[in-house]
């Protein structure tokens, strides 16, 4: 034998799965809401995703060349990052917010933080909330079927109206590019479930919670509950953003404590808030609770139950 | 009704049918036999031959010292040529007995003489294994004299032989089920001897039919025995995990089988006990699977201990191509080797060569906390949590998550989607933890 043999400590065989893949997949649970997207709100979709994910894909870049660090954009996590933000604006924003809103999404919320794995917030999550203060105007300004402004059917429940629940499940609404086609989410959700992506734990215990929260302290009504669940970001915030790896615990247990306290803040800021929509501030503040959720929920080791 | 199994666990390719079906062959010596004297967990055997002295097969060449340490038996006739370290499959230096063959391979006096164990009493039994030089030889090389003494014999409702061989690669067992069923009952019913009180099982995972029915066709007429089929999935065969499967019951890492009533054997000790116990035969040969893409034929040899790596890849028909990792073991498991001029001890159950490195292939990223590793571990730990106490030498929290509780499996290494060297973190912390509580005590 020639050439030196490798050693290392045991195990020496690696599952195919990378983090890459797992982005990719990511990316591609999000095509149908992104194509849906594309198609009702037309080339200014089109173009608001595209420069969201340049602005952070672009960003990751220019950081880590600039610090001197290993450039990973390749991995697939700054183009997640990109869409989730994208989905999440409306068709008509003009396109220097959302190219701030990606700086802002990969500099400040994941790579001050250490980068990848180590931002305490959903990047693109942290970024809406900083646009939605900066630009509360144009982050709420909804068109559809060119009407300038028209309300959201949240806004619509919110004021007492009555809204089109086929409708809504379809996308016939107006909303952000990625939020208002249910079947389009679920479609994707479907995907992640299967690939094992995701598990139902965090998207299933969020979205009970909050159907029973609205039954509760909303209207006795099933139909007015549906409308909740199928209106504004939930079902894209429970399958595509809580379910972020990074932002949520680690622990079973601590997953399904952190779903309820999804549900809980959620029904809380859509009932009781000053807006209709309350899924992106849900889901920050419980990210920012999932290290004291994760103590409290360690599980119990082999053999050690009951001591 | 599903087959008995735990909750984690991996399903690596399993590369079993390079060498499931070949049948196993006598490799014989030809060079210098290597034997160390430390091929068991314990305290290593005190030599008791020196250079210049003609030895037999069979005989004690290293003596036992202390309460868990095996006695080192030669397994061929010859010459001492030295004794002096030598390498060993970990890359450590060991104090070995090194014996030029005379190709006679007599035997020492005694040697292979048929005896009814039911005759014997339950100290000649015990007597017998220790003598037999026997250890765990499916890998940990744990004392088998002392596991077949706990404390109180009658406390022993389960006798349990691992025959799950879930490492990938490895027919060794596989074949023992096939070609010598037999000796495997009349093993533990040798060890059930000593256990008045206690029932026979035999675990196989259902991805060995064949053994499966082979065995379960043999013990139909003994009452206490029975075959237990398990789920085909690492780390089917760990201790903890196979006790769970096959009785229920959980031990942890302060615990031993003993403690819920369990001792467990690996087929090729239980077949290493029944060659001691009835035919005065001690532990001096095994079965050992040659395999890996880089192996020209992958095979099963019985080799005798101390036969040198390079003579079983020269028996295999070399290597097709150049490996680029060595394993003694399998891939899970096993321990990368820095060359082949190592020794087969009692622990060797195969060489895994690969012409592929996949862990130099896969280079460490960022942690994205996926959990992944969280739902492989067999010890329901949270590794991710660990890595970081590990990251931070951080002994204290590294216990307070459990650290101790991990068994070294590799699931989570094998399952993370970043390719963190877990396992390796925790190897070392583990150490660093033993280590600390010796220093208190």
């Amino acid at each position: 034998m020639g050439k030196l043999l490798n050693v290392s400590s045991s195990p020496h065989v690696r599952d195919c799965t990378t983090t890459r893949n797992i982005m990719f997949d990511v990316a591609i649970a999000m095509l149908p809401a992104t194509a849906y997207g594309v198609y009702q709100f037309g080339i200014k979709a089109a173009l608001v995703l595209m420069v969201t994910v340049l602005s952070c894909v672009l960003s990751e870049y220019v950081y880590q060349k600039l610090m001197g660090k290993p450039v990973t954009i390749s991995d697939g996590s700054a183009l997640v990052t990109g869409m989730i933000l994208g989905l999440n604006m409306p068709p008509e924003i003009p396109l220097w917010m959302p190219v701030l809103g990606g700086m802002f999404a990969i500099i400040v919320v994941k790579q001050l933080y250490g980068g990848l794995g180590q931002n305490f917030m959903n990047p693109a999550l942290a970024a809406r909330c900083f646009m939605l203060i900066a630009f509360a105007g144009p982050m709420t300004t909804f068109t559809y079927n060119n009407a300038v402004v028209s309300p959201t059917p949240l806004a619509a429940l919110k004021a007492g109206q009555t809204v089109d629940l086929p409708a809504m499940f379809i996308g016939k609404i107006p909303g952000t590019i990625g939020e208002v086609s249910v079947i389009a989410l679920l479609i994707g959700a479907v995907y992640l479930l299967v690939k094992k992506v995701i598990t139902l734990r965090i998207p299933a215990t969020y979205l009970i919670t909050f159907a029973l929260f609205v039954f509760l302290f909303g209207q006795h009504n099933f139909e007015y509950v549906l409308a909740h669940l199928c209106g504004g970001g939930i079902i894209f915030g429970a399958f595509f953003m809580a379910t972020d790896y990074v932002t949520s615990p680690i622990t079973k247990k601590g997953q399904i404590v952190y779903g309820i306290l999804l549900g809980i803040l959620t029904g809380l800021f859509r009932l009781f808030g000053g807006s209709a929509e309350g899924v992106s501030y849900a889901i920050i503040i419980s990210n920012i609770l999932v290290p004291l959720i994760e103590k409290v929920t360690l599980p119990k080791a082999f053999g050690k139950e009951g001591k | 009704m599903g087959l008995a199994t735990f909750k984690g666990g991996v399903h690596p390719y399993e590369g079993k049918e390079l060498s499931m079906s070949k049948p196993v062959q006598t490799l014989e010596p030809k060079g210098e036999l290597v034997y160390p004297l430390s091929q068991h967990i314990g305290a290593p055997a005190k030599p008791l031959v020196k250079k210049g002295d003609q030895v037999l097969a069979g005989q004690k060449i290293g003596e036992s010292q202390g309460f868990v340490s095996a006695d080192v038996i030669c397994s061929v006739s010859g010459t001492v040529k030295a004794v002096e370290p030598r390498m060993t499959a970990g890359g450590a230096m060991a104090m070995s007995v090194v014996v030029e063959s005379d190709g006679q391979y007599t035997a020492v006096q005694g040697f292979g003489t048929a005896r009814d164990y039911k005759s014997l009493s339950k100290e000649e039994i015990r007597n017998a294994v220790k003598e037999a030089g026997i250890v765990g030889m499916g890998g940990a090389g744990f004392p088998t004299h002392v596991k077949l003494a706990p404390k109180d014999d009658s406390k022993i409702d389960y006798v349990i032989v691992n025959g799950a061989e879930c490492e990938p690669y490895l027919t060794s067992d596989y074949r023992m089920m096939l070609e010598m069923p037999e000796k495997i009952v009349e093993g533990l019913k040798v060890i059930l001897q000593l256990f008045e009180n206690a029932k026979g099982i035999i675990g196989i995972e259902a991805n060995k039919p064949e053994a499966i029915k082979v065995l379960t066709d043999l013990v139909k007429n003994e009452p206490r025995i029975s075959v237990c089929t398990l789920k085909t999935k690492y780390p089917q065969g760990g201790e903890r995990t196979l006790i769970y499967a096959a009785t229920g019951r959980k031990i942890n890492s302060s615990m031993l089988p003993a403690d819920v009533g369990c001792i467990v054997d690996n087929v090729g000790t239980v077949v290493a006990v029944a060659d001691a116990v009835c035919r005065n035969i001690p532990l001096i040969q095994r079965i050992v699977t040659i395999t890996g893409d880089a192996v020209a034929d992958p095979k099963n040899f019985l080799v005798r201990t101390g036969t040198c790596f390079q003579e079983l890849v020269d028996g295999a028909g070399g290597f097709k191509e150049e490996p680029e990792k060595l394993i003694s073991g399998g891939p899970m498991m096993g321990t990368a080797m820095f060359g082949l001029n190592v020794p087969v001890t009692k622990v060797t159950s195969a060489l895994t060569c690969f012409t592929r490195d996949t862990v130099a292939a896969n280079a460490p990223t960022a942690c994205i906390r996926c959990g992944r590793c969280a739902d492989v571990c067999p010890s329901h730990v949270i590794p991710q949590l660990m890595m970081e106490a590990a990251e931070r030498s951080d002994i204290d929290l590294f216990v307070k998550y459990d650290g101790m509780e991990c068994c070294e499996c590799g699931c989570c290494t094998y399952i993370c989607p970043a390719k963190r060297p877990l396992t390796q973190a925790f190897r070392e912390m583990r150490k660093v933890v033993a280590a600390s509580r010796k220093k208190k005590a």
